[in-house]
């Protein structure tokens, strides 16, 4: 069973070289820790900058200079800044090849709930609409399962939706996933250290599909 | 031979259009109670500041309020909600206030939760002068009820209308007299395209200078789109997560 940066770490394998990738609040930010030195990447932040770099030294902060999460961060040389619209321009238009984003269910035709719970807790959806609906390249990082231990990956999402056929690929705790938006399904692809392909089938609600020899995942 | 009138030379003036107001107070006469309201800024970061605390102070209220965030309890736009100003927000994420999200849970308070690029393009569409943009934000989810959806090349679009706004308040980091702003990092962010939005545009800048001493070439809002400036004062650019990394 992988912990948070575990998951982080795995997808952080399918960032290829001159990727410009957009990074989600949550799991997703910790991807940048473990980008390879060997491979150059720009980190798009939505709010408007390419080329983020990592948090600043203390009482290096600029309160000018934030990423999409609130937080105080740095730019990298060749950087770039510019308006909120040609940020989700850049988006709408899939300039950015990777996007990684948490989800709260995911169905097993790619839907996605990620941004409401019905008389809870209203955040809003923030960029996460734009980015589901338009990027070609989508990467979930999520836990298996709730606090209750009942699977978030569904046959169809209970929760309101941001997002309909969308997600191609999900990384949890226990597994790599490749949803199969046509047909409809999870095919497990890779479990994690340790943990078993029944294990895996418990803890998915949505149809489950696992042919052949599963691999344990290359951390 | 003919005679053509001489441009430069002893002509040459300096932009005699003047955009400058004293203050806060000057820069918001006209919005009253009903208003709608555009506010740039993104989280606390780039938000007129100097403007919000006016009308916290003058108690307009009423208010429909377009930005991407509703502040926190006591700062930026939460300000407003915290004096029950507020009657309608629209934006896209509001996470990190918990009296806008009492205000929602018990009706005191009308939210309209909109897509952050649905949100900053139906800004940059009433700049454009066009009346309304397609996206495929949204689609299928709740966001589209009620709206129109055309398929261009086989994907399906929301039709999505351009924001109408009275005001439109935006923050830059040098401006001049002429009412041309610069921005700076990320505080740019929905400033330049609300300026353009709106039907009036008061831009606060931390530095106000003649025209003539910022590069032509490096404005980001042409003065055209401003109708007042100000220099603000006391800015607190508070820092809503303050995070840092360990020397190692």
């Amino acid at each position: 069973m992988l912990d948070k940066n575990g998951i982080a770490k795995r997808i952080a394998k399918e960032i290829r070289d001159g990727y410009y990738v957009n990074l989600g609040i949550g799991i997703p930010t910790l991807v940048a820790n473990y980008i390879p030195d060997t491979i150059d990447v720009v980190l798009q932040s939505e709010n408007g900058l390419l080329g983020m770099g990592p948090f600043p030294m203390a009482g290096e902060e600029d309160a000018d200079l934030i990423n999409a999460g609130k937080q105080t961060i740095t730019t990298l040389p060749g950087a770039a800044i510019f308006d909120s619209a040609m940020s989700f321009g850049m988006i709408r238009a899939q300039k950015v090849d990777l996007t990684i984003l948490g989800a709260m269910e995911v169905s097993e035709h790619g839907d996605i709930a990620s941004w409401k719970i019905p008389g809870k807790l209203v955040k809003g959806m923030g960029g996460a609409m734009d980015l589901v609906a338009s990027a070609k390249n989508i990467i979930v990082a999520m836990q298996q399962t709730n606090k209750a231990g009942e699977s978030k990956l569904l046959p169809t999402c209970k929760l309101p939706l941001t997002g309909v056929r969308c997600i191609r690929k999900i990384v949890t705790e226990m597994a790599v996933f490749e949803v199969d938006i046509a047909n409809g399904g999870f095919h497990l692809r890779e479990r994690a250290p340790g943990v078993s392909v029944s294990e895996i089938r418990n803890a998915t609600a949505g149809k489950f599909i696992a042919e052949g020899d599963i691999p344990e995942m290359q951390l | 031979m003919s005679t053509s009138p001489v441009v430069g030379g002893n002509q040459l003036k300096t932009l005699m259009i003047n955009k400058v107001v004293a203050n806060a107070k000057e820069a918001i006469a006209g919005i009253s109670d009903g208003m709608t309201l555009m506010l740039g800024g993104f989280g606390l970061c780039g938000i007129p500041e100097n403007c919000i605390h006016e009308i916290a102070e003058r108690g307009i209220s009423g208010l429909t309020c377009i930005s991407n965030n509703a502040g926190v309890d006591d700062f930026g736009i939460g300000l407003l909600l915290q004096k029950r100003q507020v009657k309608k927000m629209i934006a896209s994420y509001v996470g990190e206030n918990a009296e806008f999200e009492r205000q929602l849970l018990t009706g005191e308070l009308e939210v309209e939760l909109v897509p952050q690029g649905t949100l900053a393009t139906r800004c940059m569409a009433a700049g454009y002068g066009m009346p309304a943009i397609f996206t495929p934000a949204g689609v299928g989810t709740e966001v589209a009820e009620g709206k129109e959806v055309r398929n261009f090349g086989g994907k399906d679009y929301l039709l999505e209308m351009a924001f109408e706004a009275e005001f439109a308040l935006v923050k830059a980091w040098k401006g001049d007299t002429a009412g041309n702003l610069m921005y700076r990092m990320t505080a740019r962010n929905f400033n330049p395209v609300m300026a353009m939005a709106g039907k009036i545009t008061i831009a606060e800048v931390e530095e106000l200078v003649p025209a003539g001493e910022l590069d032509p070439d490096h404005i980001h809002t042409p003065g055209i789109y401003v109708h007042r400036i100000f220099q603000g004062t006391n800015y607190e650019k508070r820092i809503e997560q303050r995070t840092v990394r360990q020397d190692h």
